[in-house]
């Protein structure tokens, strides 16, 4: 067992990592979120290094790596908070790779990959990234599994400005005949969608961990800095458990989608249920280790919870997916029964 | 990445299963102590026998040279078997590895296979009434006369004591020396006037700790582990190798009774209260996120050479998940639960000693923000 990434998915990070730090600088951040566009040049950049199609197979003009190299990207991206059509653009691709007829694929796939074209993942009704300018959307049904492709015309999506600026949103609304059928998995497509915010929500969690330490190392009150007081020091310790559990069940959920395909629909309900709890208690501890300095537009720790905040529901949120891993606990216990 | 076991690891798993379904103990004896003990003893004697008592020591000392994860396998192969511990616990997890590490040729000779064949006992004379999570401020102290050692103190939660043939003890031989610079580490024999053993009876009504009263005990030189004032360093070998292996023996033990409780919920109807599903759905979440933890804890360790924040972060986790489930078992179970000498009661009231045994929570916590998130200390 090696529950870590190998050298070649470690460099892969690595190397986006770095490119974000100076890309999407928090600078870069605020001022695409205060005036609510994003960075065009940054998804350019991307596109060219060949991220939106790196799980699409290479039949399909993609980089063929799998779920894992994936979570891995999205995760600095959340790291670096980039505002991108990234995230909603490779949960549709991987929705269609698993769900979609070959003629869909075909249609859809290269251009996705290469990011000639947009996507997303929605549920009908919620919330779902980049949906208003996206050229095909996968709609999915989570209690029936059943998945339908629309083009960006056929869908009747509305524009919704969230509290979170640094992504755009809309709902779409659906008749349940618009677009076509997909024959395949819906419940692995919206599974692999989860893990993809998943991995986004990690990277949240430790940029606002890291922000916080060295904010609390270098505040001072009392003579001390307020990282020396304990009940600082237990709350960032949380944190970190938080981060962690949700990180192991994150790598975990994508590996299984890559490798173990019996563990996948669970590895993802365990992947969301603990990366949407992380996301809203990380980055809300993140503001109240800042003390009020953190309430203010001025520091840049609220873009963080308000990205995890629209994470945190988007696909399910901590009760929907808890829910799922107590069915399927119970549907064993009625097996063995 | 890769999340299934490699051959090696496989057919370490398998023939492990097959020895345990060849020579499985059965259920342990409820109830008395000394009956428990003795089940637990002749079950090491056959792991011995098997050459299973530790795999994880080198061959030249009976163990088989397993890996870490190997090791991991192995306790949950005995978790999930319900098969016991070893009686020697003590010996094979933490006096054995600390003796290897530390010992003369002559202690390693004289000590390591008695462990390994539960021929002696060994119990951990470290806490004391005024030095629980601050270790370093024991107050046993420990005086030279020629070529022994005379000491006199008090020591607390000192388990299975009252079986012990040896007792790694940390002493204060230099009460000039600052706090960690001043202590000793000894292997005290327990049969002798000088030591006296007190079951401290917990709130299950049992005597897995005792106190131990030492009063002018003597140790002969020979049997102090280390030089002379590096008793700190010696005990904290000890500890790095505590939360170690015994985690992945818990953490099955925790699935198990999880599961029990989920086939309840089934049979009750109670699956069907919206609030008690979500209860069990962060319980199943945080126990499998438990084991997830430990694993990659084991491969941080065999990629990079030293553990990561992973230790620390799966004991807490273990810890208050398993006291959040036994109390979704005291309500989805009924009066059962709450019942005197029941299966259920005695988990509801054990889980109260998860959070406080081998470092308390607030401890973890201290260690997480110091060590692990580098925040200063006052």
């Amino acid at each position: 067992m090696k529950f870590d990434f190998t050298d070649d998915q470690q460099e892969i990070k690595r190397t986006a990592k770095e490119m974000l730090a100076s890309r999407s600088t928090l600078e870069r951040v605020r001022s695409a979120a205060e005036s609510r566009s994003y960075d065009a040049g940054l998804w350019t950049e991307l596109c060219e290094l060949g991220w939106p199609g790196v799980a699409t197979a290479e039949q399909y003009g993609g980089g063929g790596l799998g779920v894992v190299e994936l979570a891995g990207l999205l995760e600095e991206g959340g790291y670096a908070l980039a505002g991108s059509p990234l995230m909603a653009t490779t949960a549709c691709g991987a929705a269609i790779q698993e769900a979609g007829s070959e003629p869909q694929k075909e249609a859809w796939l290269p251009r996705l990959a290469s990011g000639d074209a947009t996507g997303t993942l929605a549920v009908a009704g919620r919330l779902a990234p980049d949906a208003a300018e996206a050229d095909v959307i996968v709609l999915i049904d989570p209690e029936a599994g059943e998945a339908r492709m629309l083009t960006g015309k056929q869908a009747a999506v509305s524009e919704v400005q969230t509290i979170d600026p640094t992504r755009r949103y809309g709902v779409v609304a659906t008749d349940g005949s618009s677009g076509e059928e997909m024959p395949g998995d819906g419940q692995a497509a919206l599974a692999i969608g989860a893990l993809i915010v998943s991995a986004e929500m990690v990277g949240v969690c430790q940029r606002s961990l890291d922000i916080t330490l060295e904010y609390v190392k270098d505040r001072k009150q009392f003579d001390r800095p307020v990282g020396s007081f304990q009940a600082v020091q237990h709350k960032c310790a949380r944190m970190l458990l938080l981060t962690e559990a949700a990180r192991s069940a994150t790598y975990f959920g994508a590996w299984a989608a890559d490798a173990d395909r019996d563990r996948l629909v669970e590895g993802a309900s365990l992947a969301k249920a603990s990366s949407s709890e992380a996301g809203v208690e990380v980055t809300g501890s993140a503001i109240q280790a800042h003390g009020g300095i953190g309430f203010t537009w001025e520091a840049d720790i609220h873009w963080f919870f308000k990205r995890a905040q629209l994470d945190a529901a988007y696909l399910g949120g901590t009760g929907y997916h808890r829910g799922r891993l107590a069915a399927l606990a119970a549907d064993k216990a009625g097996e063995q029964a | 990445m890769d999340l299934t076991f490699s051959p090696e690891e496989a057919e370490f798993r398998d023939e492990l299963r097959q020895w345990l379904a060849d020579n499985h103990p059965g259920d342990e004896p409820r109830g008395d102590d000394d009956s428990i003990f003795e089940f637990r003893r002749n079950w090491q004697r056959s792991l011995y026998e098997g050459g299973w008592a530790a795999v994880q020591w080198p061959q030249e000392y009976g163990g088989r040279d397993a890996t870490l994860m190997q090791s991991a396998i192995f306790f949950e192969e005995i978790g999930r078997t319900r098969a016991p511990l070893p009686a020697n616990v003590l010996g094979l997890l933490l006096a054995g590895p600390t003796i290897m590490t530390w010992g003369t040729t002559e202690q390693k000779e004289r000590y390591l296979t008695p462990i390994l064949s539960a021929e002696e006992i060994w119990c951990q004379g470290f806490s004391e009434p005024e030095a629980g999570s601050d270790l370093a401020a024991v107050k046993t102290v420990a005086e030279r006369d020629g070529d022994q050692w005379v000491v006199t103190g008090q020591k607390v939660w000192t388990s299975g004591a009252q079986y012990s043939k040896w007792c790694m003890l940390v002493a204060r031989t230099d009460r000039e020396a600052s706090k960690h610079k001043g202590l000793s580490y000894f292997l005290m024999d327990m049969e002798q006037p000088g030591v006296q053993v007190r079951p401290l009876v917990q709130i299950t009504g049992e005597a897995e700790f005792n106190e131990l009263f030492i009063e002018q005990a003597t140790i002969p030189h020979e049997n102090m582990l280390g030089g002379e004032g590096d008793g700190w360093n010696v005990a904290l070998t000890t500890l790095m190798n505590e939360r170690s292996g015994l985690g992945f023996f818990l953490q099955i033990r925790m699935r198990q009774l999880l599961d029990q409780v989920v086939e309840r919920a089934v049979e009750n109807g109670k699956i069907d209260d919206p609030v008690i599903a979500e209860r069990i759905g962060e319980i199943e979440a945080r126990t499998e996120i438990t084991r997830l933890i430990a694993y990659r804890g084991l491969s941080t360790i065999e990629k990079y050479g030293q553990p990561g924040p992973e230790g620390s972060l799966t004991k807490w986790l273990w810890s208050e998940t398993n006291q959040m489930l036994v109390q979704l078992a005291a309500e989805v179970v009924g009066p059962e639960a709450l019942s005197a000498d029941t299966a259920w009661s005695y988990e509801l009231l054990r889980a109260r000693g998860n959070t406080l045994e081998g470092g308390t929570t607030e401890i973890l916590k201290n260690i997480i923000a110091e060590r692990v998130l580098g925040l200063p200390r006052k």
